[in-house]
């Protein structure tokens, strides 16, 4: 097969990062439209950090998806994986009409991803809290072994409820893993409100500062910011957490004024109305 | 420094070389020699599990998780994803109760290689009480998909169990005791992938036992051949998968059959031949001898093995009660 290694930091136009976003978010609400239900909210703030993993940061090799050298991405909030299979079938690591079987009978793609049906899934993840670990146990494996990929995990700001991430945080620091960066989607909501009133996490930076990791603070949907600050954490001298403050349901103006997007569906008027907006969006 | 001077005295170092049947520590420091693939990982244990052997002679393949067990299995499913075989130690409460979670969905769904070594099973604690025992584990490890089940019985089968499964797929839970088990093999056993091993032929009854329950099967069978009562003894050392051909055998042939097992009576290994002689339409003889269904006295292990019947004695009460009651 022919070897089509996409390498890390590749070139890309602001604006077209920018239009792939919105792309991602279409494909959302097509893919919520076969399932019926799911989680249009928690990609949508997600989806500029999304578009710049997979279209300019990440070293991937669609035509090998288990190729030992390729940055790894863990989904710890596995619920904003329908935004993550668009960008895997259209960057080949599957094909294109898998994504029409989404949460059919026997699909390779649920509503959280699975490591060994979803191909560039580099680990299952649903359950809150578990991929820090993972992501410290390949961390780790490259650097017992001295190879250079990078281990993304992207977490929800309600995941750091969890105890194990800190656990995961603690060893993080402890074992010098400098190969391992976190991305906290700050959206501020969980399922019943807003974080703060639920369980408040902040200051979210201090907090891994205090647990000896170095931390940037960015506005998620600015994709200028995005893309330096994912340079920037490719430099750090130890784990390194990037704290994106982001909007629940950002892009569809309805849909940011309610926590309660988190899980649903759109009836086709309202569809109408959201797609007619991202769409005016892209073609500006 | 003041070295202790009464022969009495003890800690948690000098105590190591009296707890033979630990052997685990020095057989994967022997395994690690062929295979660079093996690293071994525990949470603040390793004197209790002995795995200092390996972080002795492979201090870059050791890693001390601290006492955070949840992060240290799913620290090993991403190490194995990254193609590396972890050796995850730590006692039996904990991989299996504290970690059911992490265990099911980051290493038994996704069919991680990783290897749990979940050590001071059952009531070997003794008088930690029960935040330390385990005798739900085997109900809990059987019942997850991908996950192998085997439980050792002495140090001799702890290593056989470590050599026999080594390539097999997915992760596997190793049940072991607190390394002062009486000795049941001589040498060490090879195992083959789910068979129970045949330790005694005998005619008039079998027991199916694991763990502590084998010695103490054994030393029944030698107590009732004094009355002539002939007494098959199969070590189940595979709890999953079981063997099934041995179980019907046994049946078929001996007519009665008794489970041995440290172990809660819901789900563990007497629930597992209770579903195979039923399923098959067996109306033989059968009762299991288990733990009662609740939370052990406090007590030294021996004194607790010898209450709930997990002795020679205890097995002969329960097979004499199967068998003429």
């Amino acid at each position: 097969m022919e070897n089509r290694v996409l390498p890390r930091n590749r070139p890309a136009e602001v604006r077209d990062l920018e239009r792939r976003a919105d792309w991602i978010r279409l494909q959302t609400i097509r893919l919520v439209e076969i399932a019926r239900s799911g989680h249009y909210s928690s990609v949508f703030s997600c989806a500029e950090m999304f578009a710049a993993l997979y279209y300019s940061t990440l070293r991937l090799n669609p035509s090998d998806p288990r190729w030992a050298d390729r940055d790894r991405f863990l989904l710890g909030k596995g619920h904003a994986a329908i935004g993550q299979y668009p960008c895997l079938a259209d960057l080949g690591f599957f094909p294109q009409d898998w994504l029409d079987s989404y949460t059919r009978l026997g699909s390779p793609l649920g509503d959280h991803p699975d490591m060994n049906k979803v191909p560039g899934c580099d680990f299952s993840s649903g359950s809150i809290g578990h991929n820090l670990s993972v992501g410290v146990g390949m961390a780790l494996a490259a650097q017992m072994r001295g190879q250079d990929y990078l281990t993304w995990v992207m977490l929800g700001d309600g995941e750091l409820n969890e105890g194990q991430v800190w656990e995961a945080a603690m060893s993080a620091s402890h074992y010098k893993l400098s190969n391992l960066i976190g991305i906290v989607d700050a959206n501020g909501m969980g399922l019943d409100g807003p974080i703060e009133e639920v369980m408040n996490i902040e200051p979210v930076a201090a907090k891994f500062e205090a647990f000896g990791w170095s931390t940037d603070e960015i506005d998620g949907h600015d994709m200028r910011a995005v893309q330096s600050a994912f340079l920037r954490a490719q430099s750090a001298d130890r784990p390194h957490m990037i704290i994106a403050r982001t909007r629940k349901g950002k892009g569809v103006r309805f849909m940011e004024e309610t926590p309660f997007w988190h899980l649903g569906y759109l009836g086709p008027a309202d569809k109408a109305i959201a797609v007619k907006e991202i769409e005016e969006r892209i073609a500006r | 420094m003041n070295q202790p001077i009464d022969p009495a005295s003890w800690n948690i170092e000098t105590s190591m070389p009296k707890l033979d049947a630990l052997t685990m520590g020095d057989e994967l420091a022997a395994m690690g020699e062929t295979r660079p693939e093996i690293l071994v990982l525990t949470a603040d244990l390793m004197f209790s599990n002995a795995t200092n052997a390996f972080r002795d002679k492979f201090p870059d393949r050791f890693i001390n998780t601290g006492i955070a067990e949840q992060n240290m299995m799913s620290v090993a499913a991403g190490l194995a994803a990254a193609g590396f075989k972890p050796y995850v130690a730590t006692f039996a409460s904990f991989a299996s109760l504290l970690c059911a979670e992490q265990v099911r969905t980051d290493l038994a769904y996704t069919k991680m290689p990783v290897r749990i070594i979940a050590h001071h099973a059952g009531i070997s604690m003794g008088f930690y009480g029960t935040s330390h025992h385990a005798v739900e584990d085997i109900a809990l490890m059987r019942a997850i998909g991908n996950m192998t089940v085997v439980s050792p019985c002495d140090g001799a089968a702890v290593r056989g169990v470590l050599r026999s499964t080594v390539d097999v797929d997915g992760p596997v839970y190793i049940r072991v005791g607190r390394g002062a088990e009486k000795p049941v093999y001589d040498i060490v056993p090879s195992f083959d992938h789910g068979r129970f091993v045949r330790l005694r032929e005998g005619t008039d009854a079998t027991v199916i036992a694991t763990g502590v329950g084998v010695r103490a099967a054994l030393d029944a069978a030698d107590l009732l051949a004094r009355d002539g009562v002939s007494i098959r003894v199969l070590d189940a050392v595979y709890l999953k998968p079981l063997d099934r051909e041995a179980v019907l055998a046994a049946a078929r042939e001996t007519g009665a059959l008794l489970t041995v097992e440290e172990h809660n009576p819901h789900g563990g290994l007497g629930g597992a031949v209770a579903e195979v002689l039923a399923e098959a339409g067996l109306g033989v003889k059968f009762a299991r001898h288990a733990l009662p269904d609740g939370y052990a006295l406090v007590a030294p292990p021996t004194h607790l093995y010898r209450h709930y019947g997990l002795t020679g004695e205890g097995v002969q009460a329960a097979l004499m009660g199967l068998l003429f009651r």
